[in-house]
């Protein structure tokens, strides 16, 4: 579903920030990505986004070299693949409900279908009582599942999540784990940057651990 | 070709026209919410867009209304325009019979509608009467005054001109005199303030579109935040620049429509003393505004400038403001 194939990335400043990753992630799997802060763990998720491009390399994602998608085609490459952020990324002068249905105004769903896939993706996170709230009024917790809701609300084939659990206590980071773990279970590939390995390497998943830019292990 | 195929290819051509189907009603769905939801934002903050409105309507209404008062005095000039006055001094050699028999052609051809004849003494009599020379005219052996006809050619009958020219080539007729010069140099007054109202038109509405470009790039800035979650989850740039182009849209409408009031308040305010000037002037002469059509096409140049204007922010800051 993913591959890395001798990723490098090079900024601008000369800070090789990934160097010659290759990485394999099939379908239907549920993968960890590990590494202190700085090790690289987000801009392997960048280069899946096109947020950047690799400076050597090739990245295919769902059968698609990414070199080959231009400009304008990465808003339709970024509505295949659902983000959970560390900060959330919400709306704050909107409500629950028009964050997570975001994705699905975007990609042009009728008003009916909208309110139908938002009111399952708050139920499935448990917040169908909070469509009408304003993210400022909910917990960190809480506005991390409404992020998730978000991410998956187009029902994406790809999952990625940045430290999901970063500002989250333990009991609230196995929550949010458990729901991703559901999600791949319905058939999403799920990749997690997570430096917390206390948590991940209880929930027995492959985990890629990377040092200052290189893959050092990956272990089942 | 198999069946099967050809079934599965039909589905496939079904599938795609109903994924267009789909993407143009979604892509008509958000036209609609962000031109609603605009508005909303527009009309949330009602006394910095009311400021913006009267900004843009007072530099809209400034050339419109010099434009209307031009139409105005086009109207007025348009009534002296025709029929224009010939006026036709006769030989000093011309008896005063050959002059009233020349009179009396004149007013016999369709192309004339008047003819008025001032004999030289009548002439010396008036002139001596209004000039205040009486005692130097009274010294003067004889008059030195040619017999006058004032000729009104018909409405309608043809260039004055050509009656001019065929009147000067009359044997009794020393100088016929077409007065047209002053109504010339009344024309290229006009034309010349018409230039200057489309060159300050101009200039001003060039100044409402960059206003308009510093309000949409103000309102870019302080949603920085939002575009760049919208660009995260896949919003493509038509999808952001939709809600701005709005804005402007709207901004500009606004803009129209006060220009459009402040017309019809200045005229409306100017109307009753041009009224009593002109009934001095015993005319009918009424001062003519903007009308329905006027009025809906500044509202409209409004809508069009915003855009504009909108579309200059859009394209110069949306670009800039991406994921990092």
């Amino acid at each position: 579903m993913i591959t890395f194939d001798r990723v490098s990335k090079r900024y601008a400043e000369g800070h090789e920030a990934l160097s010659e990753v290759s990485v394999e992630i099939g379908q239907n799997e549920l993968v960890f990505l590990t590494g202190h802060s700085g090790a690289g763990k987000s801009t392997l998720l960048r280069l899946i986004m096109l947020i950047e491009r690799p400076s050597r390399g090739q990245v295919i994602v769902d059968g698609q070299n990414l070199a080959r998608v231009g400009n304008r085609g990465i808003p339709a490459h970024r509505r295949n693949i659902g983000v959970v952020f560390q900060n959330h990324q919400l709306l704050f002068d909107r409500s629950v409900y028009h964050n997570v249905a975001l994705p699905l105004v975007i990609a042009g769903y009728d008003q009916r279908e909208v309110g139908r896939r938002v009111r399952a993706a708050l139920d499935k996170v448990g917040l169908l009582a909070k469509e009408r709230a304003l993210p400022i009024t909910l917990s960190g917790g809480e506005q991390q599942r409404v992020g998730i809701a978000r991410a998956v609300v187009a029902r994406p084939r790809i999952l990625l999540a940045d430290e999901p659990t970063g500002n989250l206590d333990p009991a609230l980071s196995a929550e949010i784990m458990q729901l991703f773990e559901a999600f791949n279970q319905v058939g999403v590939t799920v990749l997690i940057a997570s430096h917390d390995l206390a948590l991940i390497s209880r929930l027995h998943h492959r985990i890629l651990t990377l040092r200052d830019g290189r893959l050092v292990s990956n272990r089942a | 070709m198999s069946a099967l195929e050809s079934r599965s290819r039909r589905d496939g051509a079904s599938t795609s026209r109903a994924r267009i189907r789909h993407r143009f009603n979604g892509w008509l769905t958000h036209h609609r919410l962000s031109a609603a939801e605009s508005l909303a934002r527009v009309l949330d903050n009602p006394v910095s867009s009311l400021l913006t409105w009267l900004v843009i309507g007072i530099a809209l209404a400034l050339p419109a209304a010099l434009d209307v008062a031009l139409d105005n005095a086009r109207k007025l000039s348009d009534k002296w325009d025709s029929p224009a006055q010939l006026s036709l001094f006769l030989t000093a050699t011309a008896s005063a019979d050959e002059a009233r028999e020349l009179h009396r052609e004149l007013q016999q051809r369709p192309d004339i509608a008047a003819v008025v004849f001032v004999s030289r003494e009548e002439a010396l009599a008036e002139f001596s009467l209004l000039s205040g020379f009486a005692d130097v005219l009274d010294s003067l052996d004889n008059n030195p005054l040619p017999d006058l006809l004032l000729v009104t050619p018909a409405p309608g009958a043809g260039p004055v001109a050509a009656l001019h020219r065929e009147l000067s080539a009359d044997p009794r007729v020393a100088e016929a005199v077409l007065d047209m010069a002053w109504l010339e140099r009344l024309n290229t007054l006009m034309e010349l303030s018409r230039r200057m109202v489309l060159a300050l038109g101009g200039v001003l509405v060039a100044g409402v579109v960059l206003i308009l470009g510093n309000t949409i790039r103000l309102a870019i800035e302080s949603r920085r935040e939002e575009i760049v979650v919208v660009k995260l989850v896949g919003g493509s740039n038509g999808f952001v620049r939709r809600p701005f182009l709005y804005t402007g849209l709207w901004y500009g409408v606004g803009g129209g429509f006060f220009a459009a009031l402040l017309v019809a308040a200045a005229l409306w305010f100017l109307g009753e003393p041009v009224a009593r000037l002109a009934e001095l002037y015993q005319s009918s002469f009424e001062l003519g505004g903007l009308g329905v059509m006027g009025s809906l096409n500044l509202v409209v140049l409004g809508g069009l400038l915003g855009l504009a204007g909108a579309w200059l922010a859009v394209s110069r800051h949306l670009g800039r403001i991406a994921p990092r």
